[in-house]
């Protein structure tokens, strides 16, 4: 390896009651891409605030070029040559691309005046190094997930970082955005730009990077070639352990038919679907960002209006749709935005759980306390949640516990259809194996599972059967066995 | 990789985690913490500074100054919780009482009773459906029927005040139960009431969850229109109760009566703890968030301050409360 261009010795960190890093040693070298793995809690956040300026850690030494570093701002981080990229993008919506990229540094006439016109020259020529194609003088809030990432680079381009950190860069973006972004960083990479890269999506690390460093616990557990590691030892690293759940679960046959759904269009980009869901599977749903995969599950849920079309529960027609109408039938809905649409983060696991199914433990109005928190104990056993305390706030709790709290909230329900939408976004990899379980029992008890991904091998190893969906159709229908990523892909992007 | 200490790895995670989970109850317990501490702090530098302060006598003057507000930012507490806010509170105070001297004086102490409370029930339903139904801002709602109501009151009075308030409605609203003046047997009823509704009903439950995550609450089947509706109907009967006491203890109903009660309203909801941001909030926080804005404002007059500078006090202990709410957040 050459010389580091940016080198991390002995660092530590901790907040009250939890040691964050402990003597972590990390180098990358120019031109490097270098993965930064973990599960969630591992360390990895505490390490790219601590390089990008934003905290100052206890102990140890950032080292950019040789020359020690001592970084009190993320301003300062930036100046020295070192840009982070969050994951939720940091835009003003309204502002233009060109006003966005040179926010705070803004190119005057005479310090007094903006002289916009060399703004957005001079960042349409930062975009034009990028190779994609935006027109910086439209709003941020009109370009793509994609090129809203495009313009954060071109901002860290316009600072010559030559450290660029991204956070988890594709968890919004679709497949074809997340290969334009690797020719990006490729090139970024020839032009001697070190770059670190978080993921949680290993098979992107597989394509992308050239070493990775697993974090677990605070602690760097090791730092590996990745053309020389398998998929399988990166998640043993992360993880601490084997991962057998990894493998298919088990096909399990068709029972009765418990949704029906016959010609369903509505505005919100449904066309004429027809399908059906039996209890005891799972049916996967692909399909590109964007194809209309949310609303189909939202339009069930009767969440949004159709237009036309009709939906079946267990054979009777489902009409005069509302939520509360689809929660009667026992449907549930488990969004893909938990944050924004599932969660009460300040509410304790108890209020999040029963929320639904309240009117079971209520009467006349007034909560009966008692059987309501039996219910919550009962549901946080079942679950495996952690921690058993149901009195504390939900949003407390790891991605991974809080999906658990959610399904659970529909368990408590008794609902039987469930929809499930991204059930394993920002959730990491050892609660994922855990949320596949659960979703397994739940089909063995009976239910039907409608789940949403975008997740590849997470839709080929939890799916029964898969409708593939594009442009607000099912263009195709496959059993398991005959489905694989290159099937699949073929069919959500337009082949037939 | 085999040489990884495996035992441990499950434990320490969890570890750090529950630590973290202490910190946050610790964070909602100091939050409880700093509202009495505020409370002992006005309390004690008055004891200290002024010996009539405590006693008895004074403390049940407080009570009394303090019962309006509280009656009115009970109602605010449940609006703020939900993510709302009600600037129309005052007005409707205002529009309520003269209606209701108005018809009492013809039709007799209970249908004037009656017609206050439908005149705050009516008004309540307005802000609601103008929030729920047709989906406008809180804050712009308010703001139109608190210039429609207050300007309703002194057309319908044509800005005279009404006297000629029956004394069995003075006694009652502004009177004495033993020791104790009725109107803090009001607050009360009403705050134990409230208090019961917020954290033992469905109905609070689904309060707190809108405030927490509206789109949420939807997605769970709460009937978010009907709670929101409900909540400002709420806050309109409470604020005609606050306008029947301010009529009871003046004896008289004035068309500007309740003016500017909002902004002490909501000043005892936020110095209580309850978020602006919506989904935290007690009731009991909220009382003493009013007793602690009365006792200033007492203890200020009590030591012939003049009345300019209790405006500035209050202001500076609204943002103090707000500021050190911060500060705790903060520390986390």
């Amino acid at each position: 390896m050459t010389k580091p261009a940016l080198a991390l010795e002995r660092l530590s960190k901790s907040y009250p009651g939890v040691q964050a890093l402990r003597d972590v040693d990390f180098a990358i070298a120019s031109g490097e891409i270098h993965a930064l793995l973990g599960e969630n809690g591992a360390g990895k956040s505490t390490l790219l605030n601590i390089v990008s300026g934003a905290v100052r850690p206890d102990a140890g030494r950032i080292v950019l070029d040789g020359a020690a570093l001592d970084l009190h701002s993320p301003l300062e981080a930036r100046k020295a040559g070192i840009a982070l990229i969050h994951q939720e993008l940091a835009l003003v919506p309204h502002m233009s691309a060109a006003a966005n990229i040179y926010l705070g540094r803004e190119v005057t006439r005479g310090g007094v005046t903006l002289d916009r016109a060399a703004m957005e020259r001079r960042a349409q020529d930062l975009i034009d190094r990028l190779q994609v194609e935006i027109d910086v003088r439209r709003p941020v809030r009109s370009l793509s997930m994609a090129q809203r990432q495009c313009v954060e680079i071109a901002r860290a381009l316009l600072y010559r970082a030559r450290v660029l950190a991204l956070d988890e860069p594709t968890s919004s973006l679709t497949n074809r955005e997340c290969d334009a972004l690797f020719v990006i960083l490729r090139a970024l990479r020839t032009e001697g730009v070190a770059i670190i890269y978080v993921s949680h999506r290993l098979e992107e690390v597989a394509l992308i990077a050239d070493r990775a460093t697993v974090m677990r616990d605070g602690r760097v557990v090791g730092t590996v070639t990745v053309a020389q590691t398998s998929r399988a030892e990166l998640v043993t690293m992360m993880v601490g352990r084997d991962l057998s759940e990894l493998a298919p679960a088990a096909y399990r046959p068709p029972a009765a038919v418990a949704l029906r759904v016959e010609h369903l269009t509505s505005a919100a980009r449904l066309v004429d679907i027809s399908f059906e869901a039996y209890r005891g599977q799972v049916l996967g749903i692909a399909g590109l960002v964007g194809s209309g995969r949310t609303e189909l599950l939202r339009a069930i849920f009767g969440a949004d209006p159709i237009d036309r079309g009709t939906i079946a529960v267990n054979g009777k027609p489902f009409t005069g749709r509302t939520i509360r109408g689809a929660i009667d039938r026992n449907i549930g809905l488990v969004p893909e935005d938990r944050k924004g649409q599932a969660l009460f983060g300040r509410m304790s696991i108890r209020s999040n759980m029963t929320l639904v199914s309240l009117g079971r433990f209520a009467r006349g109005g007034v909560i009966q306390a008692k059987p309501r928190q039996a219910e919550a104990q009962a549901l946080v056993a079942d679950l495996d949640l952690r921690p058993r305390d149901t009195a504390r706030p939900v949003g407390l709790l790891s991605g991974g516990n809080q999906q658990k709290a959610i399904v659970g909230r529909w368990l408590s329900a008794k609902s039987d259809i469930l929809l499930i939408d991204e059930p394993t976004r920002g959730v990491d990899v050892g609660a994922k194996a855990e949320i596949y379980r659960l979703i397994g029992r739940l089909t063995s008890r009976g239910a039907a599972v409608i789940m949403v991904s975008s997740d590849l091998p997470e839709i080929l190893q939890i799916s029964d059967r898969i409708a593939i969906m594009r442009e607000g159709r099912i263009v195709k229908e496959l059993e398991r066995e005959s489905a694989s990523e290159a099937t699949i892909m073929h069919y959500a992007t337009g082949g037939v | 990789m085999q040489n990884l200490k495996t035992d441990n790895l499950e434990v320490v995670p969890v570890a750090a985690s529950a630590a973290a989970l202490r910190r946050m109850a610790s964070i909602e317990r100091v939050r409880r913490l700093g509202i009495l501490f505020g409370f002992v702090v006005v309390y004690g530098v008055f004891a200290l500074l002024n010996h009539q302060f405590m006693s008895v006598a004074n403390l049940t003057a407080v009570a009394l100054q303090s019962s309006i507000n509280a009656i009115i930012a009970i109602g605010m507490t449940l609006v703020i919780i939900s993510a709302g806010i009600d600037l129309s509170v005052g007005s409707i105070a205002g529009l309520a009482s003269v209606v209701a001297a108005t018809v009492m004086a013809t039709s007799g102490l209970g249908a004037g009773v009656a017609a206050g409370l439908a005149v705050g029930i009516v008004a309540g339903a307005i802000n609601g459906i103008l929030i729920a139904r047709v989906g406008l801002a809180p804050f712009i709602v308010t703001l139109g029927t608190l210039a429609l109501f207050r300007g309703s009151a002194l057309v319908f009075t044509n800005g005279q005040p009404i006297y000629g308030i029956p004394e069995p409605f003075r006694s009652i609203f502004a009177g004495t139960l033993g020791p104790i003046p009725t109107p803090v047997i009001l607050a009360i009823v009403v705050a134990l009431i409230v208090d019961f509704v917020l954290r033992r009903t469905t109905f609070g439950e689904h309060i707190i969850a809108i405030g927490g995550n509206e789109e949420a609450a939807r997605l769970c089947g709460v009937a978010v229109g009907r709670v929101k509706a409900l909540i400002y109907v709420i806050a309109g009967a409470l604020s005609a109760l606050g306008g029947f006491v301010l009529v009871a203890r003046i004896g008289a109903a004035e068309p500007i009566g309740g003016t500017g009660y909002e902004l002490d309203a909501i000043a005892a909801t936020v110095i209580g703890g309850t978020s602006l941001f919506g989904g935290v909030g007690t009731v009991g926080g909220t009382l003493i968030g009013a007793l602690i804005l009365g006792g200033l404002r007492n203890g200020l007059t009590l030591m012939n301050v003049q009345s300019f500078w209790q405006q500035v006090a209050s202001g500076l202990v609204i943002i103090f409360a707000v500021l050190i709410d911060k500060l705790i957040r903060r520390a986390a």
